[in-house]
């Protein structure tokens, strides 16, 4: 039959591959309302005012939760998205890179491309970016 | 679709599952014991009566009936959704990872290697929306420490990963275990390095705990969890640990290769060498004291990116110099 047939090209076997994770997906969400619904019946509510509050150490709390922090690290950010979407093509490039006809010259392309990972780094270490402070 | 295949699916999904409640409740359990013998304790002794082996199912129970309590001033809905997706990827997680050779893996993935790790990186969003949601100002800055720790790793381990990609010529699991020779594992040792001190950052586990510095911020993101939310992130911990320690063996140490019996017994192999990593993260847990948040940051971005880095021009010489 026609499935059987496609089973063995790329394409169905990809949608294969993923529909277990997808049924994994599915058991793994049922385990959590199971568990969840479960506990709805066995536990205790009493609840109070007291319990409610918001614990801060024992005293009443001070101001809302959502407090205002200084973000330090927003720097790091930055750096960390776009290290990262760098990063991200090195996958596809990693499969080929060794494969016949490709060899020297895709090395050396590794090479700029570290290059320039590694002075965008020594750029940020610095200009004091890497300092936590 | 057959009959014979509706039943192996069937199987394999519930095998997943069975790891993915079991293995972490060990890890658990050998965390009590190991930890107490290295700190001149018995640990849990009377639960289940032999060497206090059912203290995770005791607890368990506790936690189950335990009331639940969600602050009034609490973004209710996401706070109580937030442990579901801190547990949840890393039963995904463990479809990828072959214990053995052949079919001996949950499901063979295509892209292995970059699902592993794109969805492992869902997990931490679970302790941001617990931290955020939870409107407590402990929660808060707990959250705000798992992003920082989230960014500064998850770059190095991707790179370390990308390295044993490149060795392999291929990002599916089985492929890379496929075309292991033990040499690899001094050739990427580097790297593997790189990976589990990441993957141990990004569980949050000591050394790198500070985002959950019970003597600072109290539990961190957990701060105002009870009950069974409290127990789903813990065991997300856990299956953390057995998920990072599978892999790394997987992607570092062979997996299923040994000296021998690589065709029947692959799986002791396996299990074997991720009890041992296993081992390794509560050894260190009792042994070193916490990374204060700024070494933490400089660590990662000083060292293991640049090491990482190093690793990956190193793959790439070496296996332009053999083909």
């Amino acid at each position: 039959m026609p499935e059987a047939t496609a089973a063995t090209d790329g394409t169905t076997a990809y949608f294969d591959g993923y529909g277990l994770v997808a049924l994994l997906a599915v058991l793994g969400v049922l385990f959590v309302a199971v568990a969840f619904g479960a506990g709805r019946l066995l536990r205790p509510v009493v609840p109070t005012p007291e319990k409610l509050l918001t614990y801060e150490c024992g005293v009443d709390p001070v101001g809302e939760g959502w407090a205002h922090t200084q973000v330090r690290y927003y720097v790091y950010a930055f750096l960390y998205v776009i290290f990262a979407v760098d990063s991200v093509f090195l996958f596809p490039w990693a499969t080929v890179f060794a494969a016949p006809g490709f060899g020297a010259a895709t090395l050396v392309e590794m090479f700029v491309f570290l290059g320039f990972l590694a002075v965008g780094l020594l750029y940020a270490w610095k200009k004091g970016v890497l300092e936590w402070t | 679709m057959s009959s014979s295949d509706t039943l192996d699916v069937v199987l394999r999904l519930l095998a997943l599952f069975a790891v993915f409640l079991v293995f972490p409740l060990l890890v658990g359990q050998a965390e009590h014991k190991v930890m107490a013998h290295m700190q001149g304790r018995l640990g849990p002794m009377y639960a289940g009566g032999f060497h206090g082996w059912a203290q995770l199912v005791a607890d368990g129970v506790k936690f189950a009936q335990k009331e639940d309590i969600v602050p009034a001033d609490a973004d209710r809905r996401i706070f109580q959704l937030a442990p579901a997706v801190a547990l949840l990827p890393y039963l995904l997680v463990l479809v990828a990872i072959p214990i053995g050779p052949g079919r001996a893996v949950g499901w063979y993935i295509d892209a292995g290697v970059f699902f592993v790790l794109a969805v492992m990186g869902v997990g931490v969003l679970g302790s941001l929306m617990g931290g955020w949601a939870s409107a407590n100002k402990f929660s808060l800055l707990g959250a705000l420490r798992t992003a920082a720790q989230l960014m500064a790793y998850e770059l190095p381990m991707l790179l370390a990963a990308a390295s044993v990609a490149m060795a392999a010529g291929t990002v599916s699991l089985p492929g890379i275990l496929g075309a292991f020779h033990w040499w690899w594992v001094p050739w990427q040792a580097v790297g593997g390095l790189v990976f589990f001190t990441a993957g141990l950052a990004e569980l949050q586990r000591p050394p790198f705990d500070m985002p959950v510095a019970d003597s600072e911020i109290i539990f961190g993101a957990y701060t105002e969890y009870t009950g069974l939310r409290f127990a789903m992130f813990l065991l997300s911990e856990y299956a953390g640990i057995v998920v990072l320690c599978a892999l790394t063996s997987a992607l570092f140490l062979g997996g299923w290769h040994g000296p021998f019996g690589a065709d029947g017994l692959g799986w002791v192999w396996m299990l074997l060498k991720t009890a041992v990593l296993a081992f390794v993260v509560i050894w260190l847990r009792v042994t070193y004291p916490r990374l204060r948040e700024d070494q933490l940051q400089k660590l990662a971005w000083t060292v293991l990116i640049p090491l990482a880095l190093a690793q990956i021009a190193l793959t790439g010489v070496v296996k332009v110099a053999i083909s």
